[in-house]
């Protein structure tokens, strides 16, 4: 396992196959980031405005998809719905296991922001005429996701690595394509984990890019993210 | 019903307690059309709470608000209809932060009255020229001095085009020398025939604009009448009491 000049030329070979895979691990990253977006955003609402009982189904369904493994949930949706006779791709099984995950995260972020929105807001709203899913739709979740960014940020970051973890339901994205390497080409291993890691560098740095001119055209004078909001993943 | 002769508001016996407080303990007034109401009263009096149960942002336990012919507090009412007729203004404006002073004002006549936006702009830029803030159409709440602030949440509440509007200490976190340029723009509405209940600690401006000034505390009117009356001689001691201390503290000149 030698990093010599003929194994660096013998690795770019493999560079499309790395490429086209690492092209899955964006689609799922984009997927599980929209079911996380849209199913976070409807707990964090829950949470906020529900009632006393849909308020504590929407907190156990996050400490729930919080608490379990992401490679324990992956097996679950994949090989779950299959004891009952419905077989399901593993690019869907990868979309709906992390991206429920996500929104649990996710709500969090939402509803940390939702919460820090003045309540003067939805008064003044609510003393127009608004109805309570007016106010929010039009005063609340515009002022909570732009504070949501900074958060968002953070579990944007975290799923970005999160997608290679699919790899344990047999879905052909970068992992697997680097296992095949490894598989045939033993010297090649270190170089080409390698150059997995450099094209994760790069997504999480174009996405972080990314997001930073997102959060310079929303901004709106005078309303900020007090501080980072959201949590950090114990790992990804 | 809905003559011209009847009140614009009726607010009929109003309870409201929180938790073992009781905050209302029977407040009734009649308001008329293009009167100007003036509510003073010490802090915790339930002033603020008053003006909410009008709206019914809070919900009063008991009584009864009358808008014209229509029953605010029945059950079945179309609150956001009537709310939408009934403006409200802000101590701290509650401007929408993230949208300019033109949205801020544009919005109810957007999503509330269902103006198209051509209509619902020019509307807007009429009640910001109103208030003095044309130039200002397109600044957020955060570049505007809290005067300039509460003059937009006030055309805010003018588009709409309200029976009347409700303001609760609308110059109370203002810098003394703000508080001028919005007491002015609410002495032109009452001059226009606006109807309003303002409550106010500017006792130049409840001698010089309000109709009726009503005394409030612990939870009930204690005397109602006009200034004159009120400041000359009140029915009751206590009432001529807070007049002098407040004016004391916040000047009779206003
Ligand atoms: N949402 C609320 N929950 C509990 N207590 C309240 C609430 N709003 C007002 N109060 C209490 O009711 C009393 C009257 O308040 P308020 O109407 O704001 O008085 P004022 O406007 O005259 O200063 C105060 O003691 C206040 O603490
Ligand atoms: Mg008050």
């Amino acid at each position: 396992m030698e990093a010599t000049i003929a194994n660096l030329v013998e690795v770019t070979r493999y560079l499309p196959m790395l490429l086209r895979a690492s092209w899955i691990n964006i689609q799922l990253l984009l997927a599980l980031l929209v079911v996380g977006f849209i199913v976070g955003t409807a707990v964090a609402l829950l949470q906020v405005y529900g009632g006393r009982f849909v308020g504590i189904v929407a907190f156990v369904y996050e400490w729930v998809f919080r608490s379990i493994p992401a490679l324990v949930l992956l097996f679950l949706f994949y090989y779950g719905p299959a004891q009952f006779g419905l077989y399901i791709s593993s690019f869907l099984a990868a979309t709906l296991a992390l991206g429920f995950r996500s929104s649990a995260y996710q709500s969090q972020v939402f509803r940390g922001a939702i919460q820090s929105v003045s309540p003067g807001q939805m008064l003044a709203a609510r003393s127009l005429g608004m109805g309570r899913a007016r106010a929010v739709i039009s005063i609340v979740l515009p002022q909570a996701f732009r504070l949501s960014i900074p958060g968002w940020s953070n579990e944007f970051a975290s799923v970005v690595k999160d997608t290679t973890l699919a790899y344990a339901v047999g879905l052909n994205e970068i992992m697997r394509s680097a296992r095949i390497i490894v598989d045939r080409r033993y010297d090649l291993a270190m170089l080409a984990l390698l150059v997995v890691a450099l094209i994760f560098l790069v997504f999480t740095y174009a996405g972080n890019g990314l997001l930073g001119v997102v959060e310079r055209r929303v901004r709106i004078p005078g309303l900020m993210a007090a501080e980072p909001g959201g949590t950090r993943r114990e790992h990804g | 019903m809905g003559r011209a002769m009847d009140p614009l508001l009726r607010v009929e016996d109003i309870h409201k307690r929180y938790g073992t407080e009781e905050v209302l303990r029977g407040v009734s007034f009649h308001l008329d059309r293009g009167q100007t109401k003036v509510v003073i009263g010490p802090s915790g009096t339930g002033k603020s709470t008053l003006l909410r149960c009008i709206n019914r942002l809070t919900e009063p336990d008991r009584g009864q608000v009358w808008l014209e012919d229509v029953e605010v507090t029945a059950p079945r009412v179309k609150i956001n209809e009537i709310r939408s007729q009934i403006g409200f203004v802000f101590q701290d404006f509650n401007l929408f932060t993230h949208l300019t002073a033109l949205d801020n004002v544009r919005l109810g006549l957007v999503k509330v009255k269902r103006l198209g936006k051509k209509e619902a702009t020019a509307r807007a830029m009429e009640e910001l020229t109103r208030v003095g803030l044309k130039d200002k159409a397109n600044a957020y709440p955060a570049h505007l001095s809290g005067g300039q602030q509460q003059r937009v949440s006030i055309a805010r509440a003018l588009a709409m085009d309200p029976k009347l509007i409700l303001f609760d200490e609308p110059t109370s976190a203002l810098d003394p020398e703000l508080i001028g340029e919005v007491l002015n723009v609410m002495a032109q509405l009452a001059e226009e025939g606006m109807t309003m209940i303002v409550v106010t600690h500017e006792m130049g401006f409840a001698r010089s604009v309000a109709d009726e000034i009503v005394f409030m505390e612990h939870g009930v009117i204690v005397e109602q009448g006009p200034p004159e009356k009120l400041f000359r001689s009140p029915e009751v001691a206590r009432t001529g009491e807070f007049l002098r201390k407040i004016s004391e503290l916040y000047g009779a000149e206003g």
